[in-house]
């Protein structure tokens, strides 16, 4: 046992059943005199209160009387119809089992190149790629700003001409794609719409996802380039563009993961993200789009964090509030707008650095509580991830991780397998609650965009991760190997990316430069330029640009020219 | 009259915009008495020696997520020896390989924490080192 619960325990527990106006049976409060307050007496409990990694209060036991007043056939209703509690599908994992999608990229397009193939040669069911920190920020990797950062963090891509090898002998339209990709996704998801095209591939078949989430950049993640109307416009030209074009493609991948990984709470990641989605909602029917015409291509992304009953009411709620509020809210129309499908991944910033095969553990409890929680597509970390993007070995692992609970632990033969556990009920009930509280606060700021440029979230965040690293420091949270549990180790063999990558892809970038033509790309750039002082839907501009072999950097300056670009009031 | 306050400087180099680190350490060294200035996300060595000059700091923390640190941290320490600012307490945060430890020390850096360093080492470090 830690020194930290061993220092706060106590002798009598308050009496938890009679909180907050609850009214307790005559027979669970007969049990509370009979048998726990005896038991309390002789053994206290480990700690005086218990409560999830988000700090949400948790009791000692849930029974009938905490969903008095509820009415399943309302709040939980059947999997596949509304209000989704239970799942989108009435079969889920029975039917079909969820995408697994390991997120990949480092070093050159052929480097990821080779990765993809070898995932797809083990089993995984579809591609995500990793972009490197150039790349998310719109510059080539011959720029100044990209010195000693090409290839660290993901795939470096500078232009089509990258994103041909990306894709070679992988054909789009089998394989579905997930691009993380935000500030510049109308470019990058240009660049693959090439790519289709030119293998034949039918746009209005082939599937896939760009996270496109400019509004959790802001808040989050903090890789925005533009100023947020403008980085909304872009985000609604993809939706349009996406209704008529690509109806099969997920023009956006709205993003709760980031929030989390900043240090938010699991209300907070849940509030802030479905309010994201709100506010693209909105956008878009201000623009005149029919909600019903693209809501069904919006797609989320979840966290799958250590806390595994918190995380499996997250998505219960989630499911439940997107349903609420596009019915409601939005009037929506059609099914297909209300269902919430969502991919998951596990918690990069639950893994440590020290004992880290001990982090194999974290991420299978991390993805069961997803595959219980319903998700339609998976990524599971490597446990070299505290240290470096992961090697073969270890993303084996992760993706065998998946297949692990997919075929051996029969999670899957039944839908939503913890439905009607009081507990769970309960826990799904206060997230929703503690989530529309947020909603209903940043409806009152005037919107998301409005709240992000009153740094509302962000200080939410920052407060959150804060209270936590607070209590690790103090060991009231545990983390084993890190504050307790400590052993000394050896240093494990880790993927290193060396400058080589950055001089392979300079030279790639004389060599296209040399190769186009000039006054073709200069055309086409400065189309582009002059449409983004207008109002015009951009995406055709940006695909012409592109399929000059434009680069990614010329493409996002023409837009800077235009749009200017966003700096953030640091808040410490 | 009153002892006066370490000054640090919290930067975030780079490309990266993961900031949490950096945002808890400032929050941490200011509930420690230090007076934190932080200069936000995408800073170039240039950037950060100059706010180093300006603000006359004792200390600066980098936050270094990316993989650039061999690139980044040579940059600053050859700035800082040029701007005469070699006595600055120069620290590291974030993830570094092991194997890349001793020659970003070779280069000036004072310590490097890895992930899982509590608050109070990181406060422990610079009370010890920097003694006004």
């Amino acid at each position: 046992m830690s020194d930290a619960s061993k220092d706060t325990t106590q002798t009598v527990a308050p009496s938890e059943s009679q909180s907050k106006g609850r009214q307790p049976s005559a027979q669970e409060l007969a049990w509370e005199r009979n048998t726990l307050q005896p038991t309390l007496e002789k053994s206290p409990e480990r700690q005086s209160e218990f409560t999830t990694i988000s700090g949400h209060p948790i009791r000692r036991l849930y029974t009938k009387t905490d969903l008095t007043g509820r009415d399943s056939a309302r709040d939980l209703g059947f999997p596949g119809e509304p209000p989704y509690t239970r799942g989108i599908h009435s079969t889920m994992h029975r039917g079909r089992l969820w995408t697994m999608r390991q997120f990949a990229g480092f070093g050159t397009a052929e480097d990821t190149n080779q990765r993809f193939r070898y995932l797809l040669s083990q089993g995984q069911t579809g591609l995500s790629t990793a972009f490197d920190l150039p790349t998310l920020m719109g510059y080539d990797s011959d720029h100044a700003l990209s010195e000693g950062e090409v290839g660290k963090c993901g795939v470096a891509i500078s232009s089509l001409a990258d994103m041909e090898v990306l894709f070679d002998q992988i054909p789009l339209a089998n394989v579905t794609t997930s691009m993380t990709i935000n500030s510049p996704a109308a470019v990058i998801w240009a660049m693959y719409l090439a790519v289709a095209e030119k293998q034949g591939a039918n746009w209005k078949k082939i599937s896939g996802t760009i996270q496109n989430d400019i509004l959790k950049e802001y808040i989050a993640q903090k890789e925005y380039i533009y100023p947020p109307e403008p980085s909304m416009r872009l985000v609604i030209d993809t939706f349009e563009f996406g209704v008529k074009n690509t109806p099969k493609f997920n023009t956006i991948s709205i993003s709760g993961y980031h929030i989390r990984e900043a240090g938010s709470t699991a209300i907070q990641e849940l509030a802030f993200t479905l309010r994201d989605g709100m506010e693209y909602v909105e956008w878009g029917m201000r623009r005149g789009l029919n909600v019903d015409e693209f809501a069904p291509q919006l797609s989320f992304f979840f966290n799958a964090h250590n806390d595994f009953f918190e995380e499996i009411a997250k998505y219960r709620a989630a499911r439940r509030i997107w349903h609420k509020a596009m019915v409601e809210r939005y009037k929506s129309q059609n099914p297909r707008s209300w269902a919430l499908r969502f991919h998951s991944q596990t918690a990069g910033c639950s893994l440590t650095a020290q004992q880290p095969y001990n982090n194999v553990v974290r991420t299978a409890i991390q993805a069961l509580a997803a595959v219980l929680g319903g998700t339609q597509s998976l990524h599971t970390n490597s446990l070299d991830e505290a240290w470096a993007l992961p090697t073969e070995f270890a993303a084996t692992i992760a993706l065998r991780t998946q297949q692990i609970i997919a075929h051996e632990t029969g999670v899957t033969n039944t839908v939503d397998p913890l439905g009607g556990s009081y507990f769970v009920e309960t826990l799904t009930n206060e997230v929703e609650r503690g989530a529309w509280d947020y909603i209903h606060k940043i409806d009152s700021m005037g919107g998301m965009v409005a709240a992000i440029e009153r740094s509302y979230p962000q200080r939410e965040i920052a407060e959150a991760s804060y209270r936590y690293q607070m209590a690790v420091d103090k060991k009231e949270k545990i983390i084993v190997g890190v504050n307790d549990y400590v052993a000394e180790e050896k240093p494990l063999e880790i993927l290193q990316i060396d400058e080589t990558v950055a001089h392979r892809q300079a030279a790639r970038l004389r060599k296209l430069r040399e190769e186009r033509s000039q006054a073709e790309v200069d055309r086409r750039l400065n189309a582009l330029r002059t449409a983004a002082k207008g109002e015009e839907n951009l995406m055709s501009y940006i695909f012409d640009a592109v399929k000059s072999y434009a680069t990614l950097g010329e493409v996002c300056d023409a837009m800077r020219d235009v749009f200017g670009t966003y700096e953030e009031v640091a808040i410490t | 009259m009153p002892e006066k306050k370490i000054r640090v400087l919290i930067a975030k180099p780079g490309l990266d915009g993961h900031d949490r680190g950096a945002k808890v350490i400032a929050r941490a060294l200011r509930d420690a008495g230090m007076e934190v200035i932080y200069t936000g996300l995408r800073q170039t060595p240039e950037m950060i020696a100059s706010a180093a000059v300006q603000e006359d700091v004792d200390v600066i923390g980098l936050s270094i997520l990316s993989g650039a640190h061999n690139t980044i941290c040579p940059q600053l320490m050859k700035l800082l020896g040029e701007k005469g600012m070699s006595d600055v307490t120069v620290l590291v945060g974030g993830i570094i390989p092991e194997a890349d430890i001793p020659a970003l020390k070779q280069s000036g850096i004072a310590e490097i924490f890895l992930p899982g360093t509590s608050t109070q080492d990181i406060v422990d470090f610079i009370h010890k080192r920097v003694v006004h």
